[in-house]
């Protein structure tokens, strides 16, 4: 992580306006950003320095090589900026990888981010926060708008965690967007990156099927979703999340769609063993998921 | 005939406690004492069930009650290969392996000593192992252990047992029973999907970790 955010930070820095006297203090104020960064290493990212999972991107999102640019911004004015953006970063994670926690008030289910983008949003075909970033602003079918970024964030908040979205410039999405931002660091604009949502899986070769999807959903979805479908809960949290009932997604959200449900069970279901369902048995199961109960699509009836 | 029923009602009433009173006897007595051609258990698993990290005994106490009456039938059922465990396991009838899984499963579980500093002794591998079982490495498929065996890896009963606590030489072992064959009773192949595709680097970290973990804060994942 440190490397990777060290870098980001230099790109930051490319971007941000200088006044032309800087370039005379350029050397000077470079040794002492290398002494602050050095020290940011040493105490906020004491945490991070061995991990190889933070920087675990497909090869295609590695970050290029730095760009050569010699400015550097006064060391006093840098190290708030970029000890703020790092909370900011962490802070973002966390929503995702909490939400119940770090967005409370925004939840209106059991649910956090993380539980369908794993590896706290890197996993490739499982809607990976770097592939979806540089492709906003977007036109959607489902509001027939050109979106945002932040108004992606606000469907999955409405949607798949049955709640309302935080207001927009809210400390929650500058969070997100920054942590989503430093994913996707190097990534191209524009471009439909490999591992991108959810895997589009053929048509299924049988119509599926209820019976065969509840089949399969016993055997070998229920040890952990719960024989309802109701999740599993330790204490007051689900440690294996609810498909289905009050506290999961909503009937407006993504999930709810038997392509992406069969799409992302196929590559990621049973936790662990992504990839040993054939293609039937994903569609077969998705549709059993998906004609279950869950709350109301929040745009029908009373808002 | 109404007399006969209450009478059969209050027999059925009172032999119920009794049986109950009767299991944790022999449970109790069978983890301190023993029976004939059954040793104690403390012998290895320590006097409250702890587990010896010098040997690599495992803990049993707090696990809970399903999890070890299916690993007791699993030993003695050969699914499990453990040259201490299958003549011991074999040896119990069925009402003493409920009996006696019921004792250690009514124990009080692992906890953290307060001002532990378990990553002082090892910082590198127990710091690699915190990783892989807090947030996995999913580059190779591994979720995070502790996705399956609880947040704070206390278990999920009655399928996902504790690992918090486990002696380190344990945990190790178990990863190795998996990948070599040697155990293979898991639902679904679900551990062993993980175990597979493990390092023996990452093994020992995690099973480092695993006796003495601390969790991170959700900032710090
Ligand atoms: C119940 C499952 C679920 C939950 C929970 C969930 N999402 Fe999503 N998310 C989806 C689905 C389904 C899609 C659409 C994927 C596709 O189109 O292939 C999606 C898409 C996205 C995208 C756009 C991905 C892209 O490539 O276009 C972002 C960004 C996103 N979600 C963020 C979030 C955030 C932030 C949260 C938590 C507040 C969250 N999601 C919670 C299911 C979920
Ligand atoms: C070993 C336990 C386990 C098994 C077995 C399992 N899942 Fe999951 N599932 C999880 C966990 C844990 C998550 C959340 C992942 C995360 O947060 O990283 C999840 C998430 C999901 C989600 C998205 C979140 C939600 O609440 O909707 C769906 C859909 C899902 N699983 C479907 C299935 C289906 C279908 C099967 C059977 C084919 C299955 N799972 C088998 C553990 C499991
Ligand atoms: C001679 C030492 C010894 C004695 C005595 C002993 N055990 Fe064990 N036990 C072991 C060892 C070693 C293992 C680990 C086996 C393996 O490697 O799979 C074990 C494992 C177990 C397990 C599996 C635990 C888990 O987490 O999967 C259970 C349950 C168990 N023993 C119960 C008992 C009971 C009950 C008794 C007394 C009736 C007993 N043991 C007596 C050595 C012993
Ligand atoms: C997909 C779910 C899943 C994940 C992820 C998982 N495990 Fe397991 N694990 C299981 C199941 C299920 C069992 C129970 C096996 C049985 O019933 O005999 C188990 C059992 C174990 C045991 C044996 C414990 C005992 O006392 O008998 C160990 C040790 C273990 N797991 C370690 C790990 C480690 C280390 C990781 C992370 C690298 C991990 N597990 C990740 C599902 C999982």
């Amino acid at each position: 992580m440190n490397t990777r955010l060290r870098q980001w930070l230099a790109n930051q820095k490319v971007t941000s306006r200088f006044h032309p006297s800087w370039i005379l203090i350029a050397v000077g104020a470079s040794l002492a950003i290398g002494l602050l960064m050095w020290l940011l290493s040493e105490s906020v990212f004491r945490h991070e320095r061995p991990s190889p999972a933070v920087s675990v991107l497909p090869a295609s999102t590695q970050r290029l090589p730095a760009s050569e640019q010699q400015l550097s911004p006064p060391a006093n004015d840098s190290a708030l900026p970029a000890a703020e953006i790092i909370r900011t970063v962490r802070l973002g994670r966390a929503i995702f990888t909490d939400t119940q926690t770090y967005a409370k008030a925004y939840v209106g289910n059991g649910l956090n981010c993380v539980n369908c983008h794993l590896d706290a949003g890197r996993k490739p075909d499982s809607a990976p926060l770097w592939a979806a970033y540089g492709l906003f602003p977007m036109f959607r079918d489902k509001n027939h708008k050109v979106n945002t970024y932040e108004d992606r964030l606000a469907g999955c908040f409405r949607f798949s965690m049955n709640g309302r979205a935080p207001a927009y410039g809210s400390k929650e999405f500058v969070a997100l967007m920054s942590y989503s931002y430093w994913l996707a660091s190097g990534a191209p604009l524009g471009t439909e990156l490999a591992g991108r949502g959810y895997p589009k899986l053929p048509p299924p070769q049988q119509e599926p099927d209820l019976v065969r999807g509840k089949q399969i959903f016993d055997t070998q979805c229920a040890i952990c979703h719960g024989a309802d479908g109701q999740g599993t809960r330790v204490g007051t949290r689900y440690a294996f999340p609810p498909l289905w009932g009050p506290h999961s997604f909503n009937a407006g959200a993504g999930m709810t769609q038997i392509k992406n449900a069969a799409g992302f069970i196929k590559a990621n279901m049973p936790l662990g063993q992504g990839n040993t369902l054939s293609d039937q048995q994903a569609w077969d199961v998705a549709k059993y998921m998906t004609s279950q109960p869950r709350p109301a699509d929040p745009r029908l009836g009373r808002p | 005939m109404k007399v006969k029923l209450t009478r059969l009602i209050m027999t059925l009433s009172m032999a119920m406690p009794m049986q109950q009173a009767h299991a944790e006897v022999t449970g109790a007595a069978l983890a301190q004492q023993g029976a004939p051609g059954v040793p104690a258990c403390l012998s290895c698993h320590g006097a409250r069930g702890e587990g010896l990290a010098a040997t690599g005994f495992p803990r049993l106490a707090g696990q809970s009650t399903a999890y070890l009456e299916k690993q007791l039938r699993a030993f003695a059922g050969g699914q499990r290969v453990s040259p201490q465990m299958q003549a011991i396991a074999s040896a119990l009838d069925d009402s003493q392996i409920r009996a006696v899984a019921a004792y250690y499963g009514k124990l009080p579980g692992w906890q953290a000593a307060p001002s532990a500093n378990p990553a002082a002794a090892a910082p590198e591998p127990w710091t690699r192992g915190q990783k892989l079982a807090i947030r996995g490495n999913w580059d190779k498929e591994i979720p995070a252990c502790f996705a399956c065996h609880g947040p704070a890896g206390e278990g999920i009963a009655p399928h996902f047992p504790a690992l918090s606590g486990q002696p380190a030489a344990y945990t190790r072992s178990q990863l190795k029973a998996w990948q070599s064959g040697t155990r293979s009773n898991d639902p679904h192949g679900l551990m062993k999907s993980v175990a597979l595709r493990m390092s023996p680097a990452e093994i020992d970290a995690v099973s480092a970790y695993l006796a003495n973990p601390l969790p991170l804060s959700p900032e710090e994942r």
